[in-house]
């Protein structure tokens, strides 16, 4: 039996593997579909604590896995499915296997939202996209928009500003929230337009996406806009599907936490990252959150909460 | 080459064997990025679920794999990865882009079923 499962391997599972291997607890990470989390997906992190130059998110994750395999963290592919409870202990069902643990990490971040407008799923891939890293070089001179919701939004206009002919950022409403020094930086460069408070209605093309339906939000005027690709950033929803019914969510699937600690409504199931946190969805929140459950399951499991 | 659990094929002859002596092949060709590792992860998975179909995956950025990215079916393809299900040697299903699980399964149930031993 372990003592206990961390699923996931973002900035917060992994903290967690760290604090929980050097408490001599041999952690089993469960890593997911993607290890490494979200923040590999950034190709310049320039805010976690540590690094005074921009790094990329995958080498910062490449470190903290590196970091926790070294005290002792134990690694398992794939993903938790589901969970079941019995006596003091979990049944973890991942994959093929079934893992019995004394507590439980969830530390299994979020995903990217997606639109949910017509012609969305027919023309992801081909013309949608949900990462402007993996998919920019496909745009190259071309006109893209890019649906815009926060920081990582900003960044996605900024990096394909480089590679698209035309960027157009839309967002839904006439504020915007992200930090000022990436809107001072975005607003510098030419080739990138601002479109707000405007929302994409529905995604057209033939084969491949050929422009969009928009829709202005304060007076409802509809326009078309011609475009070759769509960027969708608009942020994320917690991937808590797994752990429905075995701990409290709230209406968004965030899970709850009691306050001042990761502790769940279940007794030995701990949260930790963007699972629960619906306000800062930081790499240096998640990971503080991560020590914390480590510290939460040591201080359970000597039965000192 | 890629850092993946999965076959790795590195030149267009070796993926032109590998098709033509197996009839059931899923290939996938991408990148070590977010929406490529998924893919290559829940086919690591289904490796034992579907044991009569040669998972393999492919480096998008070898210039072997010209050989994918010129194939008619993924000619409007936009999204990496780029998916390609062969079955005795011809193209019958592709995609662009991350797929579920569940995608995964539904085109390797619809595509493949035949090859599973009763
Ligand atoms: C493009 C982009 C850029 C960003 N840039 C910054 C930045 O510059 N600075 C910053 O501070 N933050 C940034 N963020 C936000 C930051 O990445 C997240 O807040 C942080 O990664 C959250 O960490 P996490 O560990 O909670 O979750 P995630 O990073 O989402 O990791 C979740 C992990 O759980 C795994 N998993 C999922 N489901 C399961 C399951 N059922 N069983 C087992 N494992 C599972 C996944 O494979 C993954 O490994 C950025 C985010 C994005 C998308």
């Amino acid at each position: 039996m372990e003592n206990v499962v961390i699923a996931g391997s973002g900035p917060a599972g992994l903290t967690a593997a760290i604090y929980a291997a050097r408490g001599g607890l041999n952690p089993l990470v469960c890593e997911g579909l993607s290890p490494g989390g979200q923040l590999t997906v950034s190709e310049s992190v320039e805010n976690f604590p540590g690094f005074s130059d921009p790094v990329s998110g995958t080498d910062i994750m490449k470190k903290m896995r590196e970091q926790a395999r070294r005290f002792g963290a134990q690694f398992k592919k794939g993903s938790v499915n589901s969970v079941t409870q019995s006596d003091n202990c979990f049944d973890l069902y991942a994959d093929k296997d079934r893992v019995k643990t004394k507590t439980l990490i969830i530390a299994a971040g979020a995903e990217a939202r997606r639109l949910d407008v017509p012609g969305e799923a027919r023309f992801y891939g081909r013309g949608v996209s949900g990462c402007a890293i993996c998919d920019g070089n496909f745009f190259r001179d071309k006109d893209v928009l890019v649906v815009v919701g926060g920081n990582t939004a900003i960044q996605d206009a900024i990096f394909l500003s480089a590679i698209a002919a035309k960027v157009t950022t839309i967002h839904r409403r006439s504020h915007f929230r992200a930090d000022a020094c990436e809107i001072d930086r975005v607003k510098k460069i030419p080739n990138i337009q601002w479109l707000a408070p405007w929302v994409v209605e529905e995604i057209r093309g033939n084969d491949v996406v050929s422009g969009a339906v928009l829709r202005n939000s304060e007076s409802e005027e509809e326009r078309t806009i011609s475009c070759d690709g769509i960027f969708v950033a608009i942020g994320h929803t917690p991937k808590t599907e797994a752990f429905r019914g075995m701990v409290e969510m709230d209406n968004e699937g965030y899970i709850k936490v009691h306050a001042k600690s990761t502790a769940t409504t279940t007794q030995g199931i701990f949260a930790c990252g963007d699972v629960c946190d619906s306000i800062y969805r930081q790499a240096v929140v998640a990971a503080g959150q991560g020590c914390m459950a480590a510290l939460d399951v040591q201080r359970y499991l000597r039965k000192e909460i | 080459m890629l850092q993946t659990d999965l076959k790795h094929v590195t030149t267009e002859e070796e993926a032109k064997r590998l098709i033509g002596e197996n009839p059931f092949v899923m290939m996938c060709c991408g990148r070590m990025g977010p929406m490529c590792i998924p893919v290559y992860e829940i086919m690591h998975q289904l490796e034992t679920r579907y044991s009569h179909v040669v998972f393999g995956d492919m480096d998008f950025d070898m210039p072997e794999a010209r050989f994918i990215k010129v194939l008619p079916e993924c000619r409007s393809f936009m999204g990496l990865p780029f998916t390609v299900y062969f079955k005795n040697g011809n193209v019958v299903r592709a995609t662009s882009s991350i797929q579920t699980e569940d995608e995964i399964v539904a085109i390797l149930d619809e595509e493949f079923s035949e090859g599973i031993k009763k």
